[in-house]
């Protein structure tokens, strides 16, 4: 039921709108709309109640185990909502004076101080929204480099065959050309494509590590090398970087440039989809391209700095000074971690990884890299159950469904067949774990016995599998009673 | 150890599964050189009581004030229900909604919200949302660029807030595309008509009209509508939802309708925050969906016919099409949605309409009392909604800290973006002003402009007014 389909005219919830029906008869009527809007006339408790409803439909971390690989779904500390969400902070406007806001930037100006400490970068600006919208930042801040130094033959960002979408999107959104490198069969950056790629042309090469096979890049200085050496610069993606916090630091693996996805290592929620943040690091040759604003401390005080203090920056990448709640979020997240707290995320994400991974493959299932460690993720491959069963990866991941587990990744990266990419993240308990692995277990068993019970797969949640192919056919994104 | 659950012998047992001696051992392949050295600048951790101790400490020195800034942000009572429910876990928690059967109650949630945009705004077509509006309006020029092919430029009138135009500049200026600003009327404070028809229109992909603008005028977009689509111009509409409860929908401007409408959804039940996390909005014509960036979903059935929801039209996104996307976006606030659409539905047509009629009234009794003052004056003749510029005779920084003294944020000094109109305030009081924070505001803003016209000329000299 559609909240539309509670909808009866004239029905209205006189306790949420002015009491008076205020004139505006100075605005002439050319300029009014004919007829409303059609906004459901529904009660506040059929509201409550419709989204409440709605609510218990999903799957979330508050209710499931949620291994989605390359996403780091742990738990999301209540503290850090409550706290971030005080009046002071929820009630100031962006456009007050510094004067209002001192407490919260010192919120700001310590994250900063944290995520340049955590990254090991010389400068941290915590302006982009997302971590699309930071790896945005991080390749216009290479591209005004090489501007400002009058080098505009660099045209070509390099990104690795296994990399994330938003690699090669954001590239094109920076007006670069995109050149593929191809991984080798343990699962590395193929260093002599590499070499045979870079030359005067290049701008720059983006890389996550750990990899998004999972795997901890060791040929890393060797790479940083090569592209520097061809006068690119090297982009950190940072979306991996719950698997070495604390650990490494990207800036001593010789990365120019980095972007954190504060959703992923602090932890802030995923609210379906966003809001999330995507601050971004950069070593000293790219201090003055960082986008603005970001918290400077002048004496006791705290200042926005502007174009007027970094005029070469790239810019406002958005009209405030960015996602302020998700990083009073993050901030709060690593305050209560403290260092000795962030060291062990990458430890024990990394023990849960390779603990799965070890139970896993002591059951049978192949790994795509079985040699390698894991970092704080690892991928599966059902190639074997396809050929015997003609169960695929995605039948598997909806029949995880009826068990009480959310997917993992499922398809990605692209060059692994009938794979997933399980990251259980540091949250988790070793029961949640073992249950994990028995249900998989279970369904490859069901697998073979009755595919058609996987193939036809879910049977328990809300609705039954989607017919996709429609609703891209036959596109509805719009409700209409007519 | 905070947030992670291990006791000590299950870490023995899982190392000895894995078959390493240690936690440490796991890192084995991480060369011995790249080993960080401990962190330096991260302090001590503190537990809950501790935190919120220091949160509140600091929260509370930021204090609350008696608030008349808009310019694209607007305080507006948020209805206890809405954040009681956005909070609740299973949306606060959950990913994108991938996993289709698993994720009803976020699609559908998302499913009517964007039937709801789409009447707001009267175009067919809505997304799941976007990251602010600033960068939505950047996204919408990428998407008419894309949609005209080899037209590479924007008309951009100066009525659109400053900090847009520069947010959009950001975004897309690497993509060779130009942004042509357009004058505006200094009595109306408007883009008029006479003014953009100077304008040559070659290799101009679309026009973006704003309603209302960024002084709260409203601008005459039947008319500029039908010009640029007279001209084979796409026509984006950047619009304030709360608005569009009273004004007409960009759908319905001139005789085809704006093609994309856009806009910051902040108001639909989002706190300020100090400027995020927001959610921008856009909707289009049925012909520009496949240059649509960002979430949409679309509503089908399942294999017993059941009706259901599921992402659809991924083959514009990053995901498939890597380099070809659309965009890089992966994001939709959903969260900030979520709040959105239940505080739509709580609000209703009725309840929203007067939310946005009682905005414009107390601005309207703003704007009168403010300008009987001396040394005050209403800028603009036109119409406008819920929002309006003043003219100074006094420095708009000196008079806003005198009233911060008094628990007054006034305004916003539009001086250094706009200097040819001389020392002027934007102002706003939306529905959640009372009479007496009007009458206050006049009280003080009197006492303060006439103690500086009293000011001794000595006084004048020092501050180099002179």
């Amino acid at each position: 039921m559609l909240i539309f389909e509670l909808s009866e005219p004239t029905r209205r919830n006189s306790s949420q709108a002015p009491l008076e029906d205020a004139a505006v008869a100075d605005i002439p009527q050319e300029f009014l709309r004919n007829e409303p809007a059609s906004l459901p006339e529904v009660s506040e408790l059929q509201v409550v109640r419709h989204y409440t409803r709605l609510s218990q439909r999903n799957f979330s971390i508050d209710t499931h185990f949620y291994p989605l690989g390359s996403c780091t779904m742990k738990y999301n500390p209540r503290a850090c909502n409550k706290y971030a969400m005080l009046p002071g902070f929820l009630m100031r406007h962006p456009q007050s004076a510094v004067t209002t806001g001192q407490g919260f930037m010192q919120c700001l100006y310590e994250l900063q101080e944290i995520l340049k400490d955590v990254t090991g970068m010389k400068g941290v600006s915590l302006t982009p929204l997302a971590g699309a919208q930071g790896e945005f930042a991080g390749v216009a801040m290479i591209r005004a480099y090489h501007d400002s130094r009058n080098d505009h033959n660099r045209s070509e960002i390099l990104v690795p065959d296994a990399a994330h979408g938003t690699n090669p999107a954001t590239a094109t959104m920076c007006g670069f050309k995109v050149r593929e490198i191809p991984t080798d069969d343990n699962g590395d950056v193929d260093v002599e494509a590499l070499r045979a790629a870079v030359g005067p042309h290049t701008a720059g090469l983006m890389l996550t590590n750990p990899s998004t096979l999972g795997i901890f890049e060791g040929h890393i200085s060797e790479i940083a090398d090569i592209v520097h050496q061809a006068g690119g610069l090297l982009y950190y993606d940072g979306a991996n970087l719950n698997a070495i916090v604390g650990k490494v630091k990207p800036g001593d693996m010789g990365f120019d440039v980095i972007h954190m996805n504060l959703h992923k290592t602090f932890s802030t929620p995923h609210g379906g989809g966003g809001p999330g943040a995507g601050p971004v690091g950069v070593n000293d040759r790219l201090l003055p391209f960082l986008p603005i604003p970001m918290v400077a401390r002048d004496g006791g005080e705290y200042r926005w700095l502007t174009e007027h203090d970094l005029p070469q920056s790239i810019g406002r990448l958005s009209a405030g000074m960015g996602n302020a709640g998700v990083l009073l979020r993050a901030y709060i997240y690593a305050r209560l971690l403290g260092k000795e707290g962030m060291n062990r995320v990458a430890e024990y994400a990394t023990l849960n990884a390779n603990y799965l991974m070890a139970l896993l493959r002591s059951r049978g299932v192949d790994m795509a890299y079985p040699k390698r460690r894991a970092a704080h993720e690892f991928i599966v491959t059902l190639k074997a159950l396809k050929d015997e069963t003609g169960v695929i990866a995605m039948d598997v991941a909806k029949r995880l469904l009826d068990k009480g587990y959310h997917a993992p990744t499922v398809y990605f990266p692209l060059l692994v067949p009938e794979c997933f990419l399980v990251e259980p993240t540091e949250t988790e308990s070793k029961q949640e774990l073992d249950g994990f692995a028995d249900a998989l277990l279970g369904i490859i068993e069901e697998a073979r016995r009755d595919p058609q019970l996987v193939q036809s797969a879910p049977h328990t949640t809300p609705v039954k599998r989607l017919d996709e192919v429609k609703a891209a056919r036959e596109l509805d994104v719009v409700w209409n009673d007519g | 150890m905070p947030f992670i659950p291990h006791t000590e012998s299950e870490v023995r047992e899982m190392v000895e599964v894995i078959g390493v001696d240690s936690i440490d051992d796991l890192f084995e392949e991480i060369p011995e050189k790249l080993r960080a050295q401990a962190l330096s600048a991260v302090p001590q951790g503190l537990n809950e009581m501790d935190i919120g101790r220091v949160m509140m400490e600091r929260a509370g020195s930021d204090g609350v004030y008696v608030n008349f800034i808009g310019g694209g942000a607007y305080e507006h009572h948020i209805p206890a229900a809405v954040w009681e429910l956005t909070t609740r876990g299973e949306f606060y928690s959950a990913y994108t909604p991938y996993q289709a059967e698993a994720s009803q109650g976020t699609l559908q949630l998302l499913y009517e919200f964007q039937s709801m945009m789409a009447s707001l705004t009267g175009l067919p077509v809505s997304n799941a949302s976007l990251y602010d509006g600033a960068s939505a309006l950047a996204e919408a020029v990428l998407a008419a660029v894309r949609a005209k092919k080899k037209a590479t430029k924007i008309l951009m009138p100066r009525t659109i807030s400053p900090v847009y135009r520069q947010v959009v500049n950001t975004i897309v200026r690497n993509q060779g595309i130009e942004l042509i600003e357009l004058p505006f009327s200094e009595s109306g404070g408007h883009t008029p008509l006479e003014m953009v028809s100077q304008q040559a229109t070659d290799d101009v992909a679309a026009l973006v009209v704003p309603q209302p603008n960024f002084f709260g005028v409203l601008e005459d977009v039947g008319a500029l509508t039908d010009w640029a689509h007279d001209r084979g111009l796409l026509v984006i509409g950047l619009v304030n939802p709360m608005a569009m409860a009273l004004l007409e929908p960009p759908g319905s401007w001139g005789t085809q309708g704006a093609d994309i409408a856009v806009g910051e959804g902040q108001a639909l039940g989002v706190p300020l925050s100090s400027g995020g996390p927001y959610f921008g909005f856009m909707c289009c014509n049925q012909s520009l969906i496949r240059q649509m960036p960002g979430r949409i979903v679309g509503r089908t059935v399942d294999t017993e016919g059941t009706p259901g929801y599921t992402l659809t039209l991924q083959a514009r996104e990053q995901h498939i099409r890597r380099s070809k996307a659309t965009s890089n976006i992966c994001t939709n606030q959903g969260l900030m949605v979520t709040a959105a659409t239940i505080y739509m539905a709580l609000l209703g047509p009725d309840g929203l309409r007067r939310v946005a009629a009682q905005c414009h009234a107390n601005t309207r009794q703003l704007l009168d009392a403010l300008g009987q003052i001396e040394g005050v004056e209403k800028l603009f003749d036109r119409p406008f909604f819920h929002e309006g510029v003043l003219r100074l005779t006094q420095e708009p920084v000196a008079v806003l800290r005198a009233l911060e003294a008094q628990g007054i944020v006034g305004g916003i000094d539009l001086s250094g973006d706009y200097p040819q109109m001389g020392h002027t305030l934007l102002v706003c009081a939306t529905e959640t002003r009372t009479d007496a924070d009007i009458d206050s505001y006049r009280t003080h803003l009197e006492r303060i402009m006439s103690r500086r016209r009293l000011d001794p000329p000595c006084a004048q000299k020092v501050a180099g007014n002179v």
